[in-house]
């Protein structure tokens, strides 16, 4: 504050940046630990819990959180619903984002990450289903990629070849549509090799299914979630066109969400009508299902319902955080909490504090590339050179 | 990188077309057929009930797998009072389960005939070979750890605190030994004839004899025969195998049968989801352009119904106009017919009047 005399258009040493600063020099010790000492020296994890956090919440969640990216372009360019434009840009990025710190997070989860692309290139393990999610998820990143590069080319001014990829959207979209709709719901049916380790409850065999359409909601619901924080702290980067569209968006995916989110409650239900699974749920892990089911879906379904029948944004957005929040524990319960649940409890798995410190690592990282991204290049706002009503804009 | 492009391609041809064709996979990929497992392939029976737990297979194990030692002598039994399970330099142990008298049960890989890790992995590095074992290739192996995920019986170890060059660790059936025509090294040491080796198929007839024999000594079943499509590790028990540490629920479908459903539906997705999306596409596009061709026909409408009517209004006034000129040159007219009438009166009457 006493800086008057210097000319600083950007103060360092804000909260944020505090704080941010200590998770990333934290992580920088726990990256260094992790790739000299090993995966045992930093993680809780062991023979028999060999999946972790690391899989359970930053490839498990991350990826079903980065849904918004095809949910939105799909929403946009395939069922031509214009008014989700603006929302197009930054979920891209975000799952873009999203799907990058996914690969990040693995290179500290797998053994020799440095053999990452061996699925692909070396020896292709065509009846894994984690072969199917590693290609899916390569792919798609690339597509991410692409689909991200017109932001860049505005910003950087290379006009030709944004026209060039700006040609290509439709195919890009439909492309990212069969991608997501295979490695999400090959995510889930990941777990489907290990009937007896999975509780019941939430071994199944439409557990690929059920990954695949929450991921839809997962995506809308990160949408919302995400712009609201973007409406909070990065306002000033948005144009009218987001902020007048912002509302509409959110109600509109409040709406699908609502519908979705109801549509998979019941296929829950037939699943555990199929495999008669009832009497499960008035056990220990079935009140933990339901509290999962009932409080984590069904609720915030509900909540997303009544927002949009009183166009009540305040309840949209708790609905959508909400849901972020039931995604993270569906993943986690499949992935750590109901997996390996008839273990004896000392040689259950939970995770170390260094593990959740690498993924706190991670999280920030993003935020601070979000941030970085979002304050430069043309996400929020349109540049003024491409805006929706020049006629290139107009041709897809 | 043409090599890998083509492997590459391979790759995606394969996951397209591969589960739908039922190509067989070296894992065994996602076919319905069931495996009956290969012919001559070795196999080893445990006998449950005539292990002493004296931990000589264990000792064997790591002499002929040069596994380093371990921090208490294969010649302390108290080891037999925790509970242990296979570690990274550890591929098999020998636990007790106690009943009214002590019962012994060796735990190692049971090289299944399908195998879910095997099945599990995506880059091929383990593998059921012709001859029984599944065997690791550390070569390729990337440290996902889905097969340690993926193994029903809890078998492949992880070696966690190497941070170079982690490897998946288990039991190899000894499989350098027995291509050499050797015995596993633990089955040649065991001195109490709790595990034999063989083929599958005498192993399975000589337990079931076995059993047929002496039924009061003998549970009536041959585990391994079945569970998780069947493994080339057999045991035979005096006890319920729930007693004895062994899972009862795993049932009799192999691993790659539980994944072929969504890898099956590879194919259709890639399919059919762009044609969908297309038409989907097409449909939103159609009426977008029918919404803009009707726009744009109202919009003509209207500016030909304005057209019209200010060309009527201009009709009538243009005749308004025009009656009020004729009526205005009518009236000149009829004017300046008055002004020369009086200007210059008619010959007569002017007569009459002077
Ligand atoms: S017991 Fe486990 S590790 Fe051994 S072959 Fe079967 S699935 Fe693989
Ligand atoms: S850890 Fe290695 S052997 Fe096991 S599934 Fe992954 S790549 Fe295959
Ligand atoms: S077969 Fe070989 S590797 Fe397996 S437990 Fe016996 S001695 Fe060890």
């Amino acid at each position: 504050m006493t800086d008057n005399g210097t000319h600083t258009d950007r103060k360092w040493w804000t909260p944020f940046n505090v704080i941010v600063g200590i998770i990333l020099a934290a992580g920088a010790i726990l990256t260094v630990m992790r790739f000299t000492q090993g995966i045992g020296a930093v993680t809780n994890l062991d023979n028999n819990n060999a999946w972790g956090l690391w899989i359970g919440f930053d490839l498990l969640c991350g990826v079903a959180l980065a849904a918004g990216g095809y949910v939105t372009s799909a929403a946009c360019y395939i069922f031509g619903l214009k008014r989700f434009h603006s929302a197009v840009r930054p979920a891209i990025l975000t799952a873009f984002l999203g799907y990058a710190l996914v690969v990040l997070a693995l290179h500290y989860d797998v053994g020799r990450p440095w053999r990452l692309p061996y699925p692909i290139f070396v020896s292709q393990g065509t009846s894994s289903l984690l072969f199917e999610v590693g290609l899916c998820v390569f792919l798609y990143l690339t597509v991410l990629f692409i689909e991200f590069t017109p932001a860049a080319f505005e910003w950087l001014g290379l006009k030709k070849i944004r026209a060039l990829v700006v040609k290509l959207t439709l195919i890009l979209t439909i492309f990212g549509v069969v991608l997501s709709t295979l490695h999400q719901s090959s995510l889930g049916a990941l777990f489907m090799i290990a009937p007896s380790k999975l509780h019941p409850l939430w071994y199944s065999g439409y557990l690929p299914v059920y990954f695949f359409i929450s991921s839809m909601f997962a995506g809308m619901s990160m949408v919302i979630f995400e712009s609201t924080l973007a409406h909070r702290y990065l306002s000033r980067h948005m144009d009218d066109t987001h902020h007048r569209e912002a509302p509409g968006v959110a109600l509109g995916f409040a709406k699908a969400a609502a519908f979705v989110m109801a549509g998979y409650l019941g296929i829950k239900l037939i699943g555990i009508a199929i495999d008669d699974h009832w009497r499960l749920l008035t056990t220990g892990w079935g009140m933990w299902y339901l509290v999962e089911v009932i409080g984590f879906v069904a609720f915030p379904a509900l909540l997303f319902a009544m927002g949009v029948r009183e166009r009540n944004l305040i309840f949209v957005r708790w609905a959508a955080a909400w849901t972020v929040l039931g995604i993270v524990l569906n993943r986690l319960n499949i992935s750590v909490i109901a997996f390996n649940y008839h273990l004896p409890s000392h040689e259950r798995y939970v995770p170390s504090l260094m593990e959740i410190g690498t993924s706190v690592f991670i999280v920030t990282l993003g935020i601070v590339i979000y941030r970085f991204i979002t304050t430069r290049m043309p996400v929020l706002h349109e540049h003024p050179d491409y805006s929706a009503h020049s006629p290139e804009q107009k041709s897809i | 990188m043409g090599i890998s492009r083509r492997k590459f391609i391979g790759g995606l041809g394969a996951l397209a077309l591969g589960p739908a064709m039922g190509i067989p996979g070296t894992a065994r990929g996602a076919s319905n057929k069931e495996f009956a497992g290969w012919p001559d392939s070795q196999s080893v029976l445990h006998d449950i009930t005539k292990c002493i737990g004296c931990r000589k297979c264990e000792s064997a194990c790591h002499r002929v797998n040069h596994l380093p030692d371990p921090e208490t002598s294969f010649e302390d039994l108290t080891v037999l009072d925790q509970k242990r399970r296979t570690d990274a330099d550890i591929f098999t142990v020998v636990n007790r389960v106690d009943n009214i008298l002590p019962v012994f049960v060796k735990t190692q890989c049971n090289h299944c005939l399908e195998p879910a890790c095997a099945s599990a992995c995506f880059v091929k590095a383990l593998e059921k070979t012709p001859e029984g074992a599944v065997v690791y290739n550390e070569k390729l192996c990337v440290g996902c750890r889905y097969c340690m995920v993926a193994c029903p019986f809890n078998i492949p170890a992880y070696e966690y605190h190497k941070a170079l060059a982690p490897r998946v660790t288990k039991c190899t059936m000894c499989h350098p030994r027995i291509l050499e025509g050797k015995r596993p090294g633990c089955v040649e040491e065991c001195p109490a004839g709790a595990l034999i080796s063989g083929t599958r198929d005498e192993l399975l007839a000589y337990a079931w004899d076995r059993i047929r024999t002496y039924p009061e000594r003998y549970v009536s079943h041959v585990y391994g025969e079945h569970e998780m499509g069947g493994t080339s590790w057999l045991y035979l028990s005096g006890l319920p195998f729930g007693q004895v540490g062994m899972r009862e629920d795993l049932g009799t479908k192999s691993a790659p049968e539980l994944t072929s459903g969504p890898l099956s539906a590879v194919p259709i997705v890639v399919g059919l989801w762009p044609v969908l999306l297309t038409g989907v596409y097409a449909i939103s596009k159609r009426k977008e352009k029918i919404a803009e061709q009707e726009k744009q026909a109202a919009v003509a409408d209207a500016v030909d119904q304005s057209k019209k009517q200010a060309q009527a209004r201009m009709e009538t006034l243009r005749k308004k106009w025009e009656q009020e000129k004729q009526s205005a040159i009518n009236f000149e007219v009829k004017k300046a017919l008055e002004d020369a009438a009086a200007k210059d009166p008619e010959p007569g009457q002017s007569k009459e009047d002077e």
